[in-house]
C-alpha cells in the first residue's frame, strides 16, 4: 500500500509538472508570438473571451503568482481556452470530441501490439536459433526503425490508393450519421484498420524483443530447468515458469513507450486524416492555434500519466517483491 | 588513459531493482523500439575503452553491417553535395516526373530535382541528427552520473526530474514548444528535442553508476584522495562506454525520427532542405493523391535505412557486452534429456527409456 501510494505521489508531482510547464512555456519563450497573434483576434471575440486567451498567454499585468492561480482555477473548472481552428468552439469541446477516436484506435492497437509481440516475443526465445528467430526480429525491427508517418504513408499509397482495400481517409463513411448504428460502427471500423494495421507494424517488434532477451535471460535459470526436469508439460514451463518471470521488464516498458507509441500514432492520424487528437495536433501546429496545442500536450500527459499508474499497479499484482 | 583501473569483475546490470523497472534499454527510438532488453553488462575494461569498443565493431558481423550503412550516409553528407550541381530548390518545367534518367529521383510538384534535394538534404539531416545526438547524450551522461555517484538530496531531485521527464510525452511536448520558438529552424528542432529526450539515457546510466560506486577501484581512489569529479569521469564514466555509446545510437536514432516528425507537422524552417522538409512539401502538395510515389518514398527510405544501421550497431553493442543474447540456439530438448540421464547416472543412450522402464526390463 506504501509502494501504491508513493506511486500516487509521484505521478501528481508529474502532472504538477506538466500543468506548471504548460503555464510557464508560452511564458519564457522570447518575442511575442502570441501578443501578434491576438491583436488577428481583436473584434471578432467578445471581450471576456479575450481576457481568457489573455490570461493563457500571460499578455496581463498582474504578478506571476496571481496569474498561475487563475490558470490554475480555469483548470480545474475544465476551461482551457477558446480554440482559434475551430473558433469559438472551446478547447475542451474539440478535445472531447477527438478524444474518443484516438483512444479507440491507439488504444487497441497498442494492446493488440504488445500482447501479440509479448507472446512472439516468448516463441522465439523457446526456439532459440530457429528459423522464425532468426528472420523475424530483424524483420519486424525495420519496420519498426522506418518513421511511422512514412511506414503510414507507404502503407497508405499500396494498400488505400492502388489497391483500394481501404479507405483512403477519414474515420467514417461521411454519408453516414455520427450514432451507435450498426452501419456506422462496420464503417469505423473499416477506416480504422489500415491505422491500426501500420501502428501495430511499427510498434510489436520492441516487445518482441524485449520479451525475447528477458526470456533468454529466464531461460537459464535453474527453475526452469527444474521445471523441465519435472517433466512439466512444456507449454505449463514456457508461461506458467519462464515467461511470467520475464514479462515484469516488458510490463514496465509498456508503461514507459506508451508516450511514444502515442506520439508516433499522433502523425499516423494526420497522414489518414483519421479524426482524433493527433488531426487536431496538425491542424493546431499549421494555425498557430496555442490554446489547442496546449490542451492537446496536457491531455496525452493526463492519460500518459494515468496508462503509467495502472501499470505501475500491474505490477505489483505481477511481482510480488514489490509489494 | 593508460592508468585507467581494472574492473574486478564483469560488472553486474543493475536489472536486479525491480522497481526500476526497465532496467537499461539500449535502443529509444520513436516506438517501443525503445524497450528494454535485459540490462547491458559493459564488458570488464581491459586495456583501453577505446580498444573494447573497437572490438565491438570489428567482431560483430552485425555492427559491421550497420557501421557500413551508416558509413555510407556519412560519406554521402559530407562528399555527397560537391557532385551536386543542380540547385536543389530551383523550379523547372519538368513537374512531378516519375524517377527517369534524367531526374533520378523525378521532381516535385514545382519541377525540383528530389535527388538533388535528398542528397543536401542528407547532410542537414545527419549533421543535426548527430550533434544533436551528442548533446543529448553528454546531458545524461552528465545528470546520470552526478545522481549515482553524488546520491543523497542530489540524487533524490536529480532522479524525480529524470522520472518526471521520462513520463511526461516528449513528443507533444516538443510539438508545444516548437510551436511557440518564433525562430525556426535546425537549431530550435534540435534544442527542443533535447530538451523533451536527455531523460531515459539518464536513467540507465544512474542506476549503472548505482552498482558502481561501491566497487573496490572506486573506494581505492576516493580513499587515494581523488577528486569527486575525477573519480566520477575518470573511474567510473569510462566503465560505463559500451552503455554510453549504445545510448547514443539509440538517441541518435530517436532523434531523427523526431526532428522528421517536427518538421514533417511544419514546425521546422520549411525553406531548409532536409528529408523532413522534403516530408512536408510532399504531404501539403497532396503528393499522395496525385501519385508521387517517389516524392516521399526516397527521404523516408533514407531515414529507415539510416535508422536500420545504428539499430544494427546497437544490437552489435547489445550481443558483445551481455554474450547470452549471441545467436546460440538453446539447448534442445533432447540435449537436455541425456544431460539430465547423464547426472542421474544413465547412460547416453537411456533418454529414451524411463529411468524405471530398464529395472522392470532386467
Amino acid at each position: 500500500m506504501r509502494h501504491v501510494l508513493r506511486r500516487l505521489g509521484f505521478y501528481l508531482v508529474a502532472l504538477w509538472a506538466s500543468i506548471t510547464l504548460n503555464f510557464i512555456i508560452p511564458r519564457l519563450i522570447p518575442g511575442d508570438p502570441a501578443g501578434a497573434l491576438m491583436a488577428r483576434f481583436q473584434g471578432r471575440m467578445t471581450p471576456q473571451a479575450i481576457h481568457a486567451l489573455e490570461l493563457q498567454f500571460g499578455i496581463s499585468h498582474d504578478p506571476l503568482w496571481v496569474q498561475y492561480i487563475q490558470y490554475l482555477g480555469n483548470l480545474l473548472h475544465g476551461d482551457l481556452g477558446t480554440s482559434f481552428t475551430y473558433f469559438p468552439t472551446p478547447v475542451a469541446t474539440v478535445l472531447a470530441q477527438e478524444l474518443p477516436w484516438t483512444l479507440a484506435l491507439v488504444g487497441t492497437s497498442v494492446l493488440i501490439s504488445f500482447v501479440l509481440g509479448s507472446l512472439l516475443g516468448v516463441f522465439i526465445a523457446w526456439r532459440r536459433g530457429s528459423f522464425l528467430d532468426n528472420v523475424l526480429p530483424p524483420f519486424l525491427t525495420f519496420f519498426s526503425a522506418i518513421p511511422y508517418f512514412w511506414l503510414a504513408l507507404i502503407a497508405l499509397y499500396l494498400l488505400a490508393y492502388t489497391l483500394r482495400w481501404f479507405p483512403v481517409n477519414g474515420g467514417y463513411d461521411t454519408s453516414l450519421t455520427v450514432a451507435l448504428t450498426p452501419d456506422f460502427l462496420l464503417s469505423a471500423l473499416n477506416h480504422a484498420l489500415l491505422p491500426g494495421f501500420t501502428i501495430v507494424l511499427a510498434s510489436i517488434s520492441g516487445w518482441m524483443l524485449g520479451m525475447r532477451n528477458a526470456m533468454i535471460t529466464t531461460l537459464t535459470e535453474d527453475y526452469v530447468l527444474l521445471a523441465e526436469a519435472k517433466g512439466l508439460k512444456e507449454g505449463r514451463v514456457m508461461f506458467s515458469y519462464a515467461a511470467r518471470n520475464a514479462i515484469l521488464p516488458n510490463v514496465t516498458g509498456f508503461a514507459l513507450s506508451l508516450g511514444f507509441v502515442v506520439a508516433g500514432s499522433l502523425l499516423t492520424e494526420v497522414v489518414f486524416s483519421y479524426p482524433g487528437v493527433g488531426f487536431a495536433l496538425l491542424q493546431a501546429a499549421q494555425n498557430s492555434d496555442y490554446p489547442l496545442l496546449q490542451g492537446i500536450f496536457l491531455l496525452i500527459a493526463l492519460a500518459v500519466l494515468g496508462a503509467n499508474f495502472l501499470a505501475d499497479l500491474a505490477y505489483l499484482v505481477l511481482d510480488p517483491r514489490v509489494r | 588513459m593508460a592508468m585507467l583501473p581494472q574492473s574486478p569483475e564483469p560488472v553486474v546490470a543493475p536489472l536486479s531493482q525491480p522497481q526500476q523497472g526497465a532496467g537499461a534499454g539500449t535502443t529509444a527510438g520513436l516506438g517501443p523500439a525503445a524497450l528494454p532488453g535485459p540490462a547491458l553488462a559493459p564488458t570488464p575494461v581491459s586495456e583501453r575503452p577505446w580498444m573494447s569498443l573497437w572490438r565491438i565493431f570489428t567482431l560483430n558481423r552485425k555492427a559491421m553491417v550497420g557501421i557500413c550503412i551508416v558509413g555510407f550516409f556519412f560519406l554521402v553528407a559530407i562528399f555527397g553535395p560537391f557532385f551536386i550541381h543542380r540547385d536543389p530548390s530551383a523550379l523547372s518545367n519538368d513537374v512531378l516526373v516519375p524517377p527517369s534518367s534524367s531526374h533520378w529521383l523525378g521532381t516535385t510538384q514545382t519541377g525540383q530535382d528530389i535527388f538533388s534535394q535528398l542528397v543536401v538534404g542528407t547532410r542537414v539531416s545527419i549533421l543535426w541528427g548527430m550533434a544533436t545526438g551528442l548533446v543529448v547524450t553528454a546531458i545524461s551522461v552528465l545528470v546520470g552520473l552526478c545522481a549515482g555517484y553524488l546520491g543523497g538530496i542530489v540524487d533524490e531531485v536529480l532522479s524525480l526530474l529524470i522520472n518526471v521527464f521520462l513520463v511526461l510525452p516528449s513528443f507533444p511536448l516538443a510539438v508545444l514548444l516548437a510551436a511557440y520558438v518564433p525562430f525556426k529552424g535546425p537549431l530550435t528542432v534540435a534544442v527542443v528535442i533535447t530538451l523533451t529526450s536527455w531523460a531515459y539515457q539518464a536513467r540507465v546510466l544512474r542506476a549503472q553508476t548505482l552498482s558502481l560506486r561501491r566497487r573496490d577501484f572506486v573506494e581505492a581512489a576516493r580513499s587515494g584522495g581523488e577528486s569527486t569529479w575525477r573519480i566520477i569521469f575518470f573511474e567510473i564514466f569510462p566503465n560505463e562506454i559500451a552503455i554510453v555509446a549504445a545510448g547514443f545510437v539509440g538517441t541518435a536514432i530517436y532523434v531523427i525520427l523526431a526532428a522528421a516528425g517536427l518538421e514533417f507537422l511544419g514546425l521546422g524552417d520549411v525553406t531548409v532542405v532536409d528529408w523532413g522538409t522534403m516530408f512536408y512539401w510532399a504531404q501539403n502538395n497532396d503528393a499522395l493523391l496525385l501519385g508521387a510515389w517517389w516524392w516521399f518514398a526516397a527521404p523516408g527510405l533514407c531515414i529507415a535505412l539510416l535508422g536500420a544501421g545504428l539499430a544494427l550497431i546497437n544490437f552489435g553493442i547489445d550481443e558483445v557486452a551481455n554474450p547470452r543474447l549471441r545467436s546460440e540456439a538453446r539447448p534442445s530438448k533432447r540435449l537436455l534429456r541425456q544431460m539430465l540421464a547423464r547426472s542421474l547416472g544413465g547412460g547416453p543412450g537411456s533418454e529414451t527409456a524411463p529411468v524405471g522402464a530398464s529395472r522392470s526390463l532386467g
